[in-house]
């Protein structure tokens, strides 16, 4: 069989999504003795195809059309791609682009889709792992059909390394420009006078503060700690915190050396945004996700633990 | 102007659960209005306080999920329509390119000017169904927007995408938009909205109905497990009083060294 992965760059270049893509693709390819195929359409495909070039790639194929992403470019041209490639499993990034487009394509070629997949299995026929009620249950899917696509959650695979020897293609699609009903503009960077990027310590609150008001106790952990305050999207979205306090997936991503976590379950869009050397959450959900990704949790009421935990780092 | 807003149910498991088989038992789990959904019907009801139209919100799903779309009626829209027969009932899983087959023929059948969803739903996570719907209708599509200008014949968008980055986009209408949490505030009903609410008829629709007959629907996704992830991380986990697992995590913050 073969896998057909579709790389993702932005601002001319790849991003890092594809090359994990790239190696879940190869599993699935040596799963059944395949080859792996990889598409990318628009910006410098010469240069990109040969940073695909990763071990285990067989084919590129690049598509000359546009600088930037166009979901309806991009949707023309993967489907005339899987048209000729006939891959049997069509695998891209779950990213914000890659669900840009990815759903039109199976709806055309009627595939059957399923999102934001962790883990792939392939004997006699495909199964995919993916979570359910934000991280706290997995489920397994079978497909039964010829062909399918997915996407893959970033941060699931490794990136595909070394070099490879894959040949090039270019392929010729036939963009119908009249069927091209959206155009990027430009590109707007969100700042802030806070780079939480820069914070040794943070003190991230999510939605498990109930309140503006309530902020008052990680503020008071956070200025014993010396750290910066940072946030889950719900507190940002309620306007309790300005939007540069964000992290994860569409906000920023941090490396502290210390990440205290409180009232945040831990969905793989916040936590993605997350290398922390020491991670501790508070939690009052066993089942919270989040403690999937801390090196020390408590399991309590956030309202007890904080407070205590301010207290007892004054007398320190 | 006319909007139709797709709404759906959300689902969230409790602190305790158990698993039986494939499903969690309803004892287990609330249900709620999606998150992402009140966003996209709000930013439906401002547009057309402002200009005049209406707001006709979508579901799929059981009687069951009418307390749910009865919500939206007290949040502002005008008209609520619910899609579900026996056909819907039998399937395993409600997979986006579904939802967006039986969505489409809502479309159809009620030539609104636009459409609005949420990104995702927050149990299932899909985010799919937009740009799938999009697709099966021969729409434009906008997704994950967070900030929206409309013109007569143009939707100016602004995506969000990863790492605090906006991507800025014309959008052709009639175009599916996907709204993010984010974009406004949604609104409280009031009282009285409330109370109106639960008096408000709610259109019932099943699939023939929508000229969706036979087999139009069929799915070949399976779900064949469902269990609680093995606990991947290393993490310890302190027990205690609260000055008791307090005093345990500011020993591990010292020894981190960071407080000097
Ligand atoms: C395209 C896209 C991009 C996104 N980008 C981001 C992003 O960059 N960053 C981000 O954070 N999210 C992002 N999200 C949103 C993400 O999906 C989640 O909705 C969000 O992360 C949830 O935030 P939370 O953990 O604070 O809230 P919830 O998931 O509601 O969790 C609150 C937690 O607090 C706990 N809790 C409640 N009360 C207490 C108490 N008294 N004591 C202790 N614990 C308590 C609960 O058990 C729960 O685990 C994005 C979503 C989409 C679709």
């Amino acid at each position: 069989m073969t896998v057909l992965v579709v790389a993702e760059h932005r601002r001319g270049e790849l991003r890092d999504p594809s090359f994990e893509a790239l190696t879940a693709g190869r599993e699935l390819a040596d799963a059944t003795g395949g080859d792996l195929h990889v598409g990318v359409v628009g910006g410098d495909v010469e240069r990109h195809a040969e940073r695909l070039n990763r071990e285990g790639v067989d084919l590129v194929h690049t598509v000359a059309h546009g600088e930037e992403f166009n979901h309806d470019v991009s949707t023309q041209a993967i489907a005339q791609l899987v048209e000729a490639v006939e891959p049997t499993v069509l695998l891209a990034p779950d990213t914000v682009n890659g669900l840009d487009y990815l759903p039109a394509v199976a709806e055309r070629l009627d595939l059957p889709l399923v999102t934001d997949v962790i883990d792939l299995e392939y004997d006699e026929g495909l199964t995919v792992t993916r979570e359910l009620y934000e991280g706290k249950v997995e489920t397994t899917l079978s497909i039964d059909a010829p062909r399918a696509a997915i996407t893959v959650r970033p941060g699931s695979w490794p990136q595909a390394e070394g070099t490879g020897d894959a040949e090039v293609d270019a392929f010729d699609a036939t963009i119908d420009e009249s069927a091209v009903r959206s155009t990027v503009t430009g590109f707007q960077e969100i700042g802030g006078e806070v780079d939480v990027a820069e914070a040794d310590v943070l003190v991230a609150v999510g939605r498990g503060i109930e309140s503006e008001d309530n902020l008052e106790i990680v503020r008071e952990l956070a200025d014993v700690l010396g750290a910066t305050l940072a946030a889950s999207r719900p507190v940002i979205d309620n306007g309790w915190l300005p939007a540069d306090r964000q992290v994860g997936q569409s906000g920023k991503t941090v490396s502290p050396e210390l990440y205290i976590a409180v009232g945040i379950s831990g969905t793989a869009q916040h936590v993605s945004g997350v290398r922390a050397e020491t991670f501790v959450a508070i939690n009052d959900d066993p089942n919270a996700p989040i403690f999937d990704v801390a090196d020390y949790g408590v399991v309590d009421d956030l309202f007890e633990v904080v407070p205590a935990l301010t207290e007892r780092l004054k007398r320190s | 102007m006319k909007i139709l807003v797709t709404i759906t149910e959300a689902r969230s498991v409790d602190t305790i659960f158990e698993i039986d088989g494939l499903d969690i038992d309803d004892r287990y789990l609330s249900s709620d209005l999606n998150e992402w959904d009140a966003y996209a019907l709000e930013e439906a009801v401002r547009r057309t306080e402002d200009e005049g139209g209406e707001v006709v919100a979508v579901t799929i799903g059981p009687e069951g999920v009418e307390g749910t779309i009865r919500q939206t009626l007290a949040k502002g829209a005008d008209r609520a329509i619910r899609v579900w027969d026996e056909q819907l009932a039998a399937l395993d899983l409600l997979d986006p390119l579904t939802k967006a087959a039986v969505l489409g023929a809502v479309v159809d059948a009620e030539r609104p000017d636009l459409v609005f969803t949420g990104v995702q739903s927050g149990d299932d996570a899909f985010g799919a169904t937009p740009i799938a719907l999009a697709s099966t209708l021969g729409w434009a599509w906008g997704t994950v927007v967070n900030d929206l200008r409309l013109e007569a014949s143009v939707a100016h968008v602004h995506r969000e995408l990863e790492g605090n980055l906006e991507e800025l986009t014309d959008v052709e209408r009639p175009a599916v938009l996907s709204i993010q949490t984010g974009i406004n505030e949604p609104r409280h009903a009031s009282l009285r909205d409330v109370t109106e609410a639960q008096q408000a008829d709610i259109a019932v629709r099943d699939l023939a109905d929508l000229g969706l007959g036979g087999d139009a629907l069929t799915s070949s996704i399976d779900q064949t497990a469902l269990y609680e992830p093995e606990r991947e991380g290393e993490a310890t986990i302190y027990e205690g009083s609260p000055e008791e697992t307090a005093a345990e995590l500011a020993t591990v913050i010292e020894e981190t060294g960071v407080m000097q």
